[in-house]
């Protein structure tokens, strides 16, 4: 009796980066990606990533809710009643939210106007609330928090990626208006590349399907096809 | 007329699926079978076509600087329309359980998840953004519920008879729903631009 006792506290003191919290952290990076594998928070990946500095602060932005907001109802989680658990949930995400479109816009005008209506829609998008219903509503705050994150960064990942391949094959250029532009060439330029005024990629004509949202979505199943190539038991088998 | 107008503009031409590719997660996790499509389609145009007025009502006369509180209390938007969503959708799921317990169980997560649906309140954000009037938001909601309920239908109908081609084992399911999707967005791209109102002027 006693034993069961101790190994019952031993196993209650997680460790802090333990095999089961690095578990939580890189499983949304290929095996449970949010976009390309759970198929949660497609919408935002389509509409914002044509360029990709607001595409980088979109998945800032959605990190920082997908973390606070599982550490949250985590914390809450004994306390929420169960009919009543989704409108919890989305007023703990909608603040988050708020707070996040508050500073965006006192930090970076330009940027939030860019980004509209798609700041607002990170409450609803799916991935910070399926996150919360299938792991935060049952697992203690660091794991969650370490769960957030990590499906956060997962999702980021892919916008990122996704707003690359659309910059450059769209637009001609990269980074196109962000500070980091601007720290590697310096104010007077324009563009990082630059396909219409760079003689090294003068023969290049921009792709105009890019810009279209319809790209994004030809990408990503693209993605999709090239990850179940190499990680076979993510095939649908239906 | 307006109201005509924009409904079919909200339906076929800036169609919220299509177009503007809001509400995608439960658009590609239940375009399985027609039969639930159509349960989701169902639910998507009632859940839009009840929050749409309720929320510009509640932004009209409560946040708004002539509202009952006469100051700007705009940044409660989002806490109070997901609220009013949310509730709209737990009446819903309510409603499903009691008159089609089958249905309820083919839904499962996605009924729920209809709240954080990006078209619901995407198109509440977007009603603000347009400053719709009271019967161009309820055309607003209904138009863009069934346009969401259309695409949903075609989706889920061309993903039960590809289940019969010859598919890359990797590309099976989900990649190639999003292809489809993007190609039925360039689809209906082909009615962009399109003003409902230059017919009925004629």
């Amino acid at each position: 009796m006693a034993e069961t006792i101790v190994k019952e506290q031993v196993k209650d003191k997680e460790p802090l980066f333990g095999k089961k919290e690095r578990q939580l952290l890189s499983d949304p990076l290929n095996d449970n990606n949010p976009i390309t594998v759970q198929v949660l928070g497609i919408c935002s990946a389509l509409a914002v990533t044509s360029l990709v500095y607001p595409s980088l602060v979109m998945a800032v932005a959605v990190v920082f809710v997908t973390a606070f907001s599982a550490l949250f109802t985590s914390l809450l989680r004994n306390y929420i009643p169960k009919q009543v658990r989704l409108i919890v949930q989305l007023v703990i995400i909608a603040t988050l939210v708020t707070v996040v479109e508050l500073t965006l816009k006192y930090l970076n005008y330009p940027v939030y106007k860019q980004l509209s209506v798609y700041i607002g829609l990170i409450i609803t998008n799916c991935i910070v609330m399926g996150r919360l219903e299938a792991f935060s509503m049952a697992n203690k705050p660091w794991r969650s928090f370490l769960d957030g994150l990590g499906n956060g960064v997962g999702y980021g990942v892919i916008l990122v990626m996704v707003a690359i391949i659309r910059e450059i094959f769209g637009k001609g250029t990269l980074f196109a208006g962000s500070p980091i532009e601007l720290a590697l060439i310096g104010p007077s330029a324009d563009y990082f590349i630059n396909t219409t005024t760079n003689t090294w990629f003068s023969w290049y004509s921009n792709n105009n399907l890019m810009v279209l949202p319809a790209a994004a979505m030809f990408i990503i199943g693209v993605m999709i096809w090239i990850q179940r190539s190499y990680n076979t038991k993510l095939v649908d088998v239906s | 007329m307006d109201f005509v107008n924009i409904f079919l503009k909200t339906a076929f031409v800036e169609n919220l699926v299509l177009a503007y590719f809001l509400g995608m997660c439960s658009y590609l996790a239940v375009s399985k079978t027609v039969k639930t499509a159509f349960g989701l389609g169902l639910a998507v145009i009632f859940v839009l076509g009840i929050t749409m007025p309720i929320n510009w009502l509640i932004n009209t006369y409560l946040l708004g600087e002539n509202g009952v509180f006469g100051t700007d209390l705009t940044f409660l938007r989002f806490i109070l329309f997901i609220a009013v969503i949310a509730s709209m959708v737990q009446l819903v799921e309510m409603i499903v359980e009691k008159y089609s317990p089958s249905l309820y169980t083919a839904l499962g997560i996605f009924l729920p998840l209809i709240t954080v649906n990006c078209a619901i309140l995407g198109g509440s954000l977007f009603m603000v953004s347009r400053e719709y009037n009271f019967t161009e938001s309820l055309a607003f909601g209904l138009g863009g519920g069934f346009g969401g309920f259309l695409a949903i239908i075609a989706i889920a109908a061309i993903r039960e008879k590809i289940r019969y081609s010859n598919v890359p084992p990797a590309l099976r399911g989900l990649g190639m729903a999003f292809i489809l999707t993007g190609l039925m967005g360039i689809a209906f791209m082909s009615l962009m631009g399109i003003d409902p109102a230059a017919f009925s002027a004629n």
